[in-house]
């Protein structure tokens, strides 16, 4: 990982996690793998502290831990996940796409399992109907079965899944247990491979769970104390048959679907409304049968096609050939022809779509921060691969020296390379050829760092403007909860407008100028973490086809 | 190349070749670019609509209450000694902050806080009983052992020696029990065997020295 990425881990983990875990998290990534001891020892926590945190972000699933590498009985390492740590930053993506699949109620269930890293089936349905029921009419409340039952919709199409049973949990416990067990056994914990989730064959089983009621508001004076006083005792005795199988939202899941919203979207605004949604079929239809690493789906043929369009969409046979043709043709490459059996056999090229996604996306970054002229040069490049300075100035027809000038600030950008090929072994200038040229990968790779760089500024300027105004945000705060508790209370109007006033004409200006730069920066974070999204999937799909 | 120095031309071919000429080259830098430079093209707008709203509300809402959270850790800070008049509103806020507790079957074990004083005690109480239970038992052994060799060491017949290695299998037999027992107690398994093996060992090699003599 590289200094920009933990950089971002940090802030990220000190905004949610507080400082305690940013500094033993911060750690763990600079230094890898570390047992308990080492980390208590460079940190300079109190071994309190140190548990804690390390709780949490295995917890979280933020760090994972296994037994020594030395052998038998050393102790217990931690490793803290990068990658998984940034995900933090999508998780209001991941929310609010289970909302506009599975409602409130999908909603409330990924939100509550994000917050927490894992939960019981029978405590996240609890604590969702409970919420559900908050936000209901006086009178009317949630059914747990119908939480549940929308948790099994959400494991059923594979958003959530089980934890993976701790292999290694108990380092004590897998040591004592190791010697008495076979010698294949006890040689099997030192392959020091994390086991994916999926390789458990449990992993998206819904276990039977004996949960009956509804959902309970909560009350906001004493007896609600004393209610959530019974629960607890209740809690204590009551069991739902899922003790000791816990959920996690299944990241990869989430990012297939935005991979397939992207592709449909993308080519939405490239052709027209029907052809994406012709795309949506075809990506619904192979949503199953296609693995996530796949590189392109499993064909289909132009007749399964015309079955599976829905229904609403009045589109003739003619007419979806002719749209099929036109997909085949786009040189984005979104649709691919493969055979020619049963009129056509059709697939989606999920990582040529990725890849000219990418490279739309470092185009309309050069466009955007150079102009389209540099752009120009950019996309000239792309295409030709290799040209030398002169040729550049000729194809995109730019005055030499303006073309010169734009061409140096993008290999200066390290957007553009400069490659040399001498024509004698002493490397001549004047014998060279210096060929221009732009490598998709490594520039990808550089933007991204750059997506990071920029999420952490971001953070920090937010953290900085927050932190300017903070005897301004906590007078408002502490006013709006006066003004609460005596509305509360059934004081007058006048009362409470007397209260309303002791925010000045001036701060209420301040504050309104601060919240609405906080609501900017927030919402950059959201929409760079896309193009983030996207960076990252093309990486990882260039990688998967490589090895 | 270093001797041509001052005001020469510091290449050996003709620069126009390569399409430099006169003026074009840029102009020399001094000094670092400045931290924030002027950007030539404004930054396009964010995108705005009710998805983004909501995914904005979303955002802040998450981090409101991942910081409510018990998950929240912060470094133990002095409270001020004053108790404002305001604080206790917004202690509704955080009353819910429930405990957490985590399932420890997922977890290593040395993460599990420490209980220090319960636990410490009965350990290492029982680990004195034992101990000097083990301590007598070895000491009558010895004894015995010492009461037989006394026995066996003026003048010593063939039947006697025989006798005497029959006495060592026993006491090996012995012996074994007492690795099972220290097998199934691990606790004070340093300090038994230290004591076993010395002694035992010892005793052993004696026997064989007085067999080896006599025969």
């Amino acid at each position: 990982m590289t200094s920009q990425e933990v950089r971002l881990c940090g802030l990220l983990l000190r905004e949610h996690f507080g400082d305690v875990v940013e500094k033993v998290g911060t750690h763990l990534l600079k230094s890898g793998a570390q047992n308990l001891r080492t980390i208590i020892h460079e940190t300079g926590i109190s071994l309190d502290l140190v548990k804690k945190s390390l709780c949490v972000l295995v917890q979280h699933g933020a760090c994972v831990f296994s037994p020594g590498r030395k052998g038998r009985g050393s102790p217990t390492e931690y490793v803290a996940s990068c990658d998984r740590i940034l995900r933090i930053l999508r998780y209001p993506r991941y929310i609010y796409t289970a909302k506009t699949l599975y409602g409130d109620t999908g909603e409330l269930i990924i939100e509550e399992l994000l917050q927490r890293g894992h939960m019981t089936l029978s405590n996240t349905v609890k604590t969702v109907a409970d919420r559900l029921t908050q936000n209901m009419e006086e009178g009317h409340s949630m059914d747990y079965s119908e939480v549940s039952s929308a948790f099994s919709k959400l494991v059923e199409t594979h958003f959530l899944q089980r934890c993976p049973p701790p292999a290694g949990a108990g380092s004590k416990d897998s040591t004592t247990e190791a010697t008495n067990a076979t010698p294949d056994a006890s040689a099997a914990p030192v392959s020091t491979a994390q086991p994916t989730p999926e390789s458990f064959p449990d992993c998206y089983k819904m276990p039977h769970v004996t949960l009956v009621g509804r959902g309970k508001r909560q009350l906001s004076t004493e007896d609600g104390e004393e209610q959530r006083n019974a629960k607890k005792a209740r809690l204590a005795i009551e069991t739902h048959g899922d003790e000791g199988i816990y959920w996690q939202v299944n990241l990869e899941r989430f990012h297939l679907h935005f991979r397939d919203q992207t592709i449909i979207s993308a080519v939405a605004n490239k052709l027209d409304q029907t052809s994406s949604e012709i795309v949506r079929t075809m990506l619904r239809m192979s949503e199953v049968t296609t693995s996530p690493a796949a590189t392109c789906t499993k064909p289909l043929s132009a007749n399964e096609i015309f079955r599976s369009l829905p229904s609403g969409y009045n589109i003739p046979r003619p007419i979806l050939d002719q749209y099929l043709t036109l997909l085949v043709d786009d040189p984005m490459e979104f649709v691919g022809k493969a055979g020619e059996s049963g009129g056509g056999m059709f697939v989606v090229n999920l990582d040529r779509a990725l890849a000219n996604l990418a490279r739309a996306t470092l185009e309309s970054v050069v466009q955007e921060r150079f102009g389209s002229r540099s752009a120009r040069i950019f996309r000239l490049l792309l295409r030709k691969r290799h040209l030398e300075q002169k040729q550049v100035e000729d194809f995109a027809m730019i005055p030499a020296k303006e073309a010169k000038e734009m061409l140096y600030t993008l290999l200066s950008q390290n957007l553009v390379q400069l490659q040399e090929i001498p024509k004698t072994a002493d490397f001549a200038p004047s014998r060279t050829f210096y060929l221009y040229t732009v490598n998709q990968l490594p520039t990808a790779r550089m933007l991204l760092q750059n997506c990071y760089k920029t999420v952490a500024n971001l953070i920090e300027r937010r953290l900085f403007e927050s932190k300017e105004s903070k005897r301004l945000l906590e007078k408002s705060q502490r006013i709006e909860a006066i003004l609460a508790s005596l509305q509360a209370s059934g004081a007058e109007p006048e009362q409470l407008t007397e209260v309303e006033e002791m925010i000045t004409a001036p701060e209420k200006q301040q504050l309104d100028a601060l919240r609405l730069h906080i609501n900017k920066l927030d919402s950059a974070e959201n929409q760079v973490d896309e193009t983030i999204f996207l960076l990252e999937s093309y990486i990882n799909s260039t990688a998967s086809s490589t090895s | 190349m270093a001797g041509k120095g001052r005001g020469v031309a510091a290449f050996t071919f003709n620069i126009e070749a390569l399409g430099i000429g006169r003026g074009s080259m840029p102009e020399a830098r001094v000094g670092p670019s400045p931290l924030f430079p002027n950007t030539d093209f404004k930054p396009v707008p964010l995108k705005a609509g009710e998805d983004e709203d909501y995914m904005l509300a979303l955002k802040q809402e998450m981090r409101g209450a991942m910081q409510r959270l018990p998950h929240n850790i912060k470094f133990e800070s002095n409270k001020s000694e004053v108790e404002r008049y305001t604080e206790k509103y917004l202690k509704y806020s955080q009353m819910e902050d429930e405990q957490w507790i985590p399932d420890w079957n997922l977890f290593p074990k040395e993460l599990m806080p420490q209980k220090k004083k319960p636990h410490a005690k009965p350990g290492t109480k029982r680990k004195t009983v034992k101990l000097s239970r083990k301590e007598t038992e070895d000491m009558l052994n010895k004894l015995d052992e010492l009461s037989k060799k006394d026995d066996g060491n003026p003048e010593k017949s063939d039947d006697e020696a025989e006798k005497k290695k029959g006495n060592a299998d026993e006491e090996e037999d012995v012996e074994e029990e007492e690795y099972d027992e220290e097998d199934i107690e691990e606790e004070n398994d340093y300090i038994e065997s230290y004591f076993d093996n010395g002694e035992d060992f010892a005793a052993g090699s004696d026997d064989n020295m007085d067999g080896e003599a006599t025969y």
